[in-house]
């Protein structure tokens, strides 16, 4: 099935089943690899892309489910005013270390910056709990959330 | 911070023989693939590669390249996968070379013991927390010696005494400072120089260090938080095919049937490859692969190991564990002392199988021809991985090039290049480049696991609860023996008695032996913090009972046993005075501590934590202090000591591979649980200041948290934990 996806702006078509998984069409069909494969059952968030303004897993979401959205992805990010200011607080903080799960991070902080821009404690528990860092970079994680919410 | 660009190594060795080596060094040409842009390739702009050859190379050693644009690149002899090393590494150069980190390009060493070996290790492996301790003084010396060709350039330009000369920021100027010029304009030049040898050059004084020691910012930090970074799996190359693998379930077993037909029909599937241990479906795209692998609804033949299940393994240690082993220690007589001791102790401990886990799975491309064969892989050990893909194309050392990656968490896992080894297997059956990737099931269910252990503690105290006798049997699995079989000794290996054979207290009398068992259809392997990381769980909660046997308080019964040590003191003092050690805590909370010696640091932790009245285990807090010695950066040593305790406290509280009809029973993070953001303790770390040689830092962390969480355990419930992971349901309020 050919699909047309709206991805950071610009659209592509793509040829593949209808149920491939988003995560494989950006990451091998059309070359965005900043997206991450980490689990491939939803349950670490390094896949995790905006569909509109809502963070989802791209590992668990069918390409003919997204075919009239706007999706936006790591690489571009930055062009939001929530990405760049996380992605700012990253770099002073010096949050990364493997970096293979930060951009599902900045990701899903990026989303909940834009639900609620001044989080708490409790809002990163449970809009950030999703995404697993194996090398333990939570603390700056928050710590950066935190920064680029002026909180 | 400037753009940095990691370049990917791609060593033309051909090419290379086609030109004069710069001083004989016999050192590559560079070929930088950066995140630049390959329309023509590949549709995405934001994640392509682009070859450019670094042209008019002063490279006056296997470190350093300077062209006449003056881009400084450091080929890194270790592998970045968290750790830092790119950075410290970076800083070791910098600091001699006299060019500000912001000026310096990373490059991905390619195989060569010769250039690029770890002095520690022996071999081009990054591991055991030895990547600064083992470059510490040849990048020091690498920078001193290419500061020293260009002020020598640019002496002889201005013919002027090369003394009178200094540099700075890449820059060389004459002794007025009115004439300059640039290590770029001096990189032709330098290069027609002869090389002093590297142990001549005099390096700097610590005292004028202005780099080493300072929270200088990672050079790897701004391609991770954008996506640029390029790991293995984000390999692609034209034509390049995708293969996802299921691997038999059961270790030695093989593929049964094979719906063949039924893979190929699904769109975008291209072959099916089986090679009995594995089967590969090749395709399109990795959506493809995986539906069409399902499709082929493997059965397989499980071999002998299909009976294997953790309870068998568990009793044949228990029972292995009762003979004699090879011994790594014997001062005194514990036996004798043991036997006249007022007061006896007996402990069993366990530890499980576990996973690495890392974020990124195995993954491996290849790209064999009839006359050379590419593989684009993260490893820990290139040089390994070579070697064995060499024996299996018969290629030869030439026309095997490995292409290095970052690292998407490493742990030890990429010490092991058996992924290399599946990925050409499969490949000897595909024409063109494929990328074999293994799912989150595949990468947990065909680890090489850190062993369990079973160990066997016996303690006698005299009548003032001084520890007079100290006896320690280890049994498990051998990585040495199989890994590095030169140092496994007389049925003796040292990593898995490491910690426990020079524990750091006063012991007079002690014995500590080890019972080599290996468990049938298990592999296992090094895994972040290794033999420390079971042994100093096993020590310092022993030495925890005998404190409490003694009737004293763990702090002050360790100092007692430390005088000898005014390193391991410090630390022990510095961690309880921080914490608020004797501080009174409410009801079922408690905090324990650990002290250790490993990998050349010293560190000790004191946790506090909360059991609540269901058993469950709340960790609050955990306060650290280190002394590694003289430090490259302090911010990265807070980092490794915040995601390594991070690591060993995840495993502590949820880590166990099990096995069960030959099969290993956990598959994903739903059963092998991560650590998740709110979970998290807040982690102190308190950095000693001194002028020692540097130790290493990645590991200490890992090893050294089990114990103090336990303790703290102990402290808040009066119940011992002896076995990990915790189990909570023993720790259930009576009341």
């Amino acid at each position: 099935m050919a699909f047309k996806l709206k991805i950071n702006g610009t659209l592509h078509d793509v040829d593949v089943d209808g149920d491939t998984p988003l995560l494989w069409v950006l990451r091998d069909v059309l070359g965005m690899t900043g997206t991450k494969f980490g689990c491939g059952q939803g349950l670490c968030g390094a896949c995790t892309v905006h569909v509109g303004s809502q963070p989802i897993r791209s590992c668990q979401t069918p390409v003919d489910s997204v075919v009239d959205s706007s999706i936006t992805t790591i690489e571009a990010i930055g062009r939001a005013p929530e990405g760049a200011a996380l992605q700012k607080a990253w770099l002073e903080l010096e949050v990364v270390q493997c970096g293979y799960c930060q951009s599902g991070q900045i990701m899903s902080a990026a989303a909940l910056l834009k639900d609620r821009p001044k989080p708490t404690d409790g809002d990163i528990d449970a809009n950030m709990s999703g995404n697993v860092c194996r090398c333990g970079t939570y603390q700056r994680i928050r710590a950066a959330i935190k920064r680029a919410a002026g909180v | 911070m400037d753009e940095l660009v990691l370049n990917e190594q791609i060593v033309d060795e051909t090419a290379i023989s086609r030109r004069a080596f710069l001083q004989g060094a016999g050192l590559l040409l560079g070929f930088a693939l950066t995140s630049g842009s390959t329309e023509s390739v590949f549709a995405a702009p934001a994640s392509q590669v682009i070859e450019s050859e670094i042209t008019g190379t002063f490279a006056p050693n296997g470190f350093v390249r300077i062209d006449t644009t003056g881009a400084v690149t450091l080929v890194v002899p270790m592998i970045e996968m968290g750790q830092g090393v790119y950075t410290s590494l970076s800083m070791l150069l910098a600091e001699e070379l006299e060019v500000r980190l912001d000026q310096i390009q990373v490059q991905h060493a390619p195989p060569n013991d010769a250039l690029y070996v770890n002095s520690i290790i022996g071999i081009q492996n990054t591991g055991g927390s030895a990547s600064v301790r083992a470059f510490w003084t040849p990048l020091r010396q690498a920078g001193a010696v290419g500061r020293n060709l260009l002020i020598a350039a640019a002496a002889k330009d201005w013919n002027v005494d090369s003394a009178t000369c200094r540099a700075k920021d890449g820059v060389v100027f004459d002794a007025s400072g009115s004439k300059q010029l640039s290590y770029g304009e001096l990189a032709n030049a330098a290069a027609r120089l002869p090389v002093p040898p590297a142990a001549n050059v005099k390096l700097k004084d610590p005292k004028d260090f202005t780099l080493i020691g300072t929270p200088a910012k990672r050079v790897d930090s701004a391609i991770k938080v954008d996506g640029r970074a390029l790991y293995g799996i984000d390999t692609r190359l034209p034509g390049m095919k995708i293969a996802v693998v299921a691997i038999s379930p059961v270790l030695g077993g093989k593929a049964k049937t094979v719906d063949e037909k039924a893979a190929l029909a699904v769109k975008g599937v291209r072959q099916v490859v089986n090679i009995d241990e594995a089967v590969a479906v090749v395709a399109d795209h990795t959506g493809a692969a995986k539906k069409g692998l399902e499709a082929a609804a493997i059965t397989w033949d499980d071999g002998p190991n299909g009976k294997v299940r953790i309870a068998d393994i568990v009793k044949q240690l228990e029972e292995e564990s009762q003979k004699t082993g090879a011994v790594a220690r014997n001062d005194g007589d514990a036996g004798k002392a043991l036997a006249k001791a007022a007061q006896r102790l007996d402990a069993i401990y366990q530890v499980p199988f576990l996973a690495h886990a890392a974020m990124e799975p195995m993954n491996c491309t290849v790209h064999l021809q009839k006359d050379r064969c590419d593989i684009w892989v993260g490893t820990q050990a290139p040089t390994i991985t070579q070697s064995l893909v060499i024996e299996l194309t018969g290629l030869s050392k030439d026309a095997v090039k490995i292409h290095n990656h970052l690292i998407g968490g490493g742990f030890g896992r990429r010490l092991e290049a058996d992924g290399t080894v599946l990925a050409v297997k499969i490949a000897k059956h595909i024409d063109g480049p494929v990328k074999v990737i293994w799912s989150r099931e595949e990468d947990i269910q065909h680890d090489m696991y850190r062993p369990y252990y079973f160990d066997r503690l016996s303690a006698g105290l005299d009548a003032a609860g001084k520890p007079v006798a100290w006896t320690h049997r280890i049994a498990g699995s051998s990585v040495m023996a199989r890994y590095y079989p030169p140092y496994f000794k007389d049925g003796l290996d040292p990593d898995a008695v490491e910690a426990a054979a020079v524990p750091p207290y006063a012991l007079p009398n002690i014995h500590v032996d080890f019972v080599r068992v290996e468990p049938p259809g298990v592999r296992t392997s090094w895994w972040r913090g290794v033999g420390p990381t079971h042994n100093v769980f096993v020590v310092e909660s022993f030495i925890d009972e005998l404190a409490h046997a003694a009737k004293q308080d763990p702090v002050v019964y360790r100092k007692g046993l430390l005088g000898h040590n005014p390193r391991a003191l410090a630390v022990l003092s510095l961690a309880a005075e921080k914490a608020g050690w004797g501080s009174p805590l409410a009801a079922r909370h408690g905090r324990g501590i650990s002290v250790q010696y490993a990998y050349g640091s010293y560190i000790s932790q004191v946790a506090e934590v909360e059991v609540g009245a269901n058993g469950s285990v709340k960790v609050k807090r955990i306060v650290c202090a280190i002394d590694c010695g003289m430090y490259i950066n302090p911010d990265t040593v807070e980092a490794q000591v915040e995601g390594g305790t991070l690591f060993g406290l995840t495993a502590a509280l949820n880590g166990s591979i099990t096995f069960k009809d030959g099969r290993v029973e956990q598959s994903n993070f739903d059963n092998y649980l991560p650590m998740r953001i709110d979970a998290v303790p807040l982690v102190e770390t308190h950095l000693i200041k001194n002028a020692e040689s540097p130790g290493g830092v990645g590991e200490a962390p890992t090893a050294i948290v089990s114990a103090a969480v336990t303790n703290a355990i102990f402290d808040a419930t009066g119940k011992r934990v002896r076995r990990l992971p915790i189990d909570t349901e023993s720790l259930k309020s009576s009341s």
